[in-house]
């Protein structure tokens, strides 16, 4: 039922004024918390995962030695790896193939990998122009992991202490 | 403004008289629809800035300083985009139903004052003209409507045209207790009732007349909390879901044309328009002189009220605005119009004689 006093209220548009104060009050206090993107950046994390790449040890040979772990944890199936021996007698992936569509970037290959061979750079800023170029071949990863290697090896040893 | 001036029969004198006067008016009638215009253009980005504000965003603020050339980029978008006529539709119906939102809108400025014998038309019957377009408006509205023939335009269009209706009525009744109290259907002579400072101002005496009016000129302009014409989480986009390119530019104009001068006339019917609120008091003389500054003034604070009331309230629920309508605003205004006529019976008030 409706008192005299939630009447009193109804019709003299009480509770639309407080509404309209609580906007006020947004309007003046102005605390804008937009970030202008192309030139403001919001701050990342080291652990952040963004497009994948491959690394090598120092002395240039390629980490990977084709154990398929990825393959096997990837949950969305976005890891193709074909593997032979090579030249001086390791095993090592002749073909590694990331999908950009399927993959999720959920990191498990990363974590999968036994000597951190797989990993995922903090480059979130890329696109592709033509069909095919979604997937990341072998080759293409090595150059993004030679490109970016001190990026990689400095977020890694940040998150180093919390593993 | 009175007449033909003196410049133009100096300047065109090989010219027949009636031929001076329509070449007058019609560069008027031309300087007046650009500046309506331009101020639209201008009031779409205020919206944006001044919605973006109130929810802690910017806004736009890329085409030119501080987003100042956005309308412009805007315009050409839609100007570049292109017009669909659905096949199902009426043809010639789909055409003109934008003209005929957007031709009433601009002629109701031809009364409107914009500064001390500023109306290029100083018509007597100028409130009469004003309601009589404002309701043609609405024809549009329900055309574009059915001439789409689509269920969703179509809602929306009944639902205009019953929105209409309950909101004209409580308007024109609010307008009643104006006109009472000016004694004049001119817009000029209702201003000039009112001046004496601002404490002269109708609004004192109407305060519930003035919530009245400019609630249901809200939703005569189909603005939110009162747009279930558009409401786009029930029926897409009312009566212009089908309407592209320039067509729907055409209905975007007419609305916030419309916008403008329902603040226009607030501020003219319940604040003395032109006149200075501070009319008396030794201040600098443009602070007390009357003129387009104080119109301008009054009109963009009642801008900032829509702005603010679409940024604050949800939409009312298609039930609630006809009760809201019809069990609320035309009883109080009845009421308050017997209360003035006791006003006028026991000559309190500064109108009375």
């Amino acid at each position: 039922m409706k008192t005299p006093a939630s009447f009193f209220k109804t019709f003299f548009l009480t509770e639309l004024i407080v509404g309209l104060y609580v906007t006020m009050r947004q309007f003046v206090a102005r605390p804008n918390i937009t970030v202008q993107y192309p030139e403001e950046k919001t701050p990342q994390s080291p652990r952040y995962r963004g497009l994948h790449a491959q690394r090598r040890y120092a002395n240039g040979q390629e980490r990977c030695i084709a154990c398929k772990l990825c393959e096997a944890v990837c949950p969305a199936l976005a890891i193709t790896i074909e593997s032979d021996v090579a030249a001086d007698g390791t095993r090592r992936t002749t073909r590694y193939d990331i999908d950009l569509f399927k993959c999720i970037f959920c990191g498990f290959c990363e974590e999968a990998c036994p000597v951190d061979a797989i990993v995922e750079t903090r480059i979130h800023e890329y696109h592709m122009e033509n069909p095919g170029e979604n997937i990341m071949t072998k080759d293409k990863l090595l150059a993004i992991g030679d490109r970016y290697e001190a990026m990689i090896a400095a977020d890694k040893a940040a998150d180093a202490r919390y593993r | 403004m009175n007449g033909v001036p003196e410049f133009v029969n100096t300047l065109l004198p090989f010219l027949p008289e009636w031929i001076r006067a329509v070449v007058f008016y019609g560069v008027v009638a031309l300087v007046l629809f650009i500046s309506v215009i331009l101020t639209m253009a201008f009031l779409t980005l205020a919206e944006r800035r001044v919605i973006g504000s109130i929810q802690a965003r910017i806004g736009p603020n890329r085409v030119g300083p501080g987003g100042l050339l956005q309308p412009f980029a805007d315009v050409l978008k839609l100007m570049l985009k292109e017009i669909v006529i659905p096949s199902s539709s009426n043809k010639f119906l789909f055409i003109i139903a934008p003209l005929l939102a957007v031709i009433p809108a601009l002629a109701a400025w031809a009364v409107v004052p914009l500064w001390p014998d500023g109306a290029v038309a100083d018509i007597n019957a100028g409130l009469l003209y004003l309601l009589a377009l404002s309701s043609a408006g609405v024809y549009g509205v329900i055309l574009a409507g059915w001439a789409t023939n689509s269920k969703y335009a179509f809602l929306g269009a009944m639902r205009a045209a019953a929105q209409m209706v309950a909101y004209e009525i409580a308007m024109g009744f609010a307008l009643v207790g104006v006109v009472m109290a000016a004694g004049s259907l001119n817009l000029g002579d209702i201003i000039e009732r009112q001046s004496g400072g601002y404490f002269s101002y109708f609004f004192w005496w109407m305060i519930p007349l003035f919530v009245v009016y400019f609630i249901s000129g809200v939703a005569e302009t189909n603005r939110a909390p009162f747009d279930v014409v558009e409401g786009e989480s029930e029926i897409v986009a009312g009566f212009h879901v089908e309407y592209s390119g320039m067509a729907f530019a055409v209905f975007f104009v007419a609305e916030y044309v419309n916008m403008i001068l329902i603040s226009a006339l607030t501020s003219i019917f319940f604040f003395g328009g032109w006149l200075s609120p501070f009319e008396g008091y030794p201040l600098p003389g443009f602070l007390t002189a009357p003129g387009f500054h104080w119109l301008f003034l009054k009109l963009s604070f009642f801008l900032f009220c829509y702005l603010w009331f679409r940024a604050t309230f949800p939409r009312y629920r298609y039930d609630q605005i006809m009760r809201l309508g019809w069990k609320v605003f035309i009883p109080v205004t009845l009421v308050w119009l017997a209360v003035l006529g006791a006003f006028f019976a026991y000559d309190i008030g500064p109108w009375s004689k």
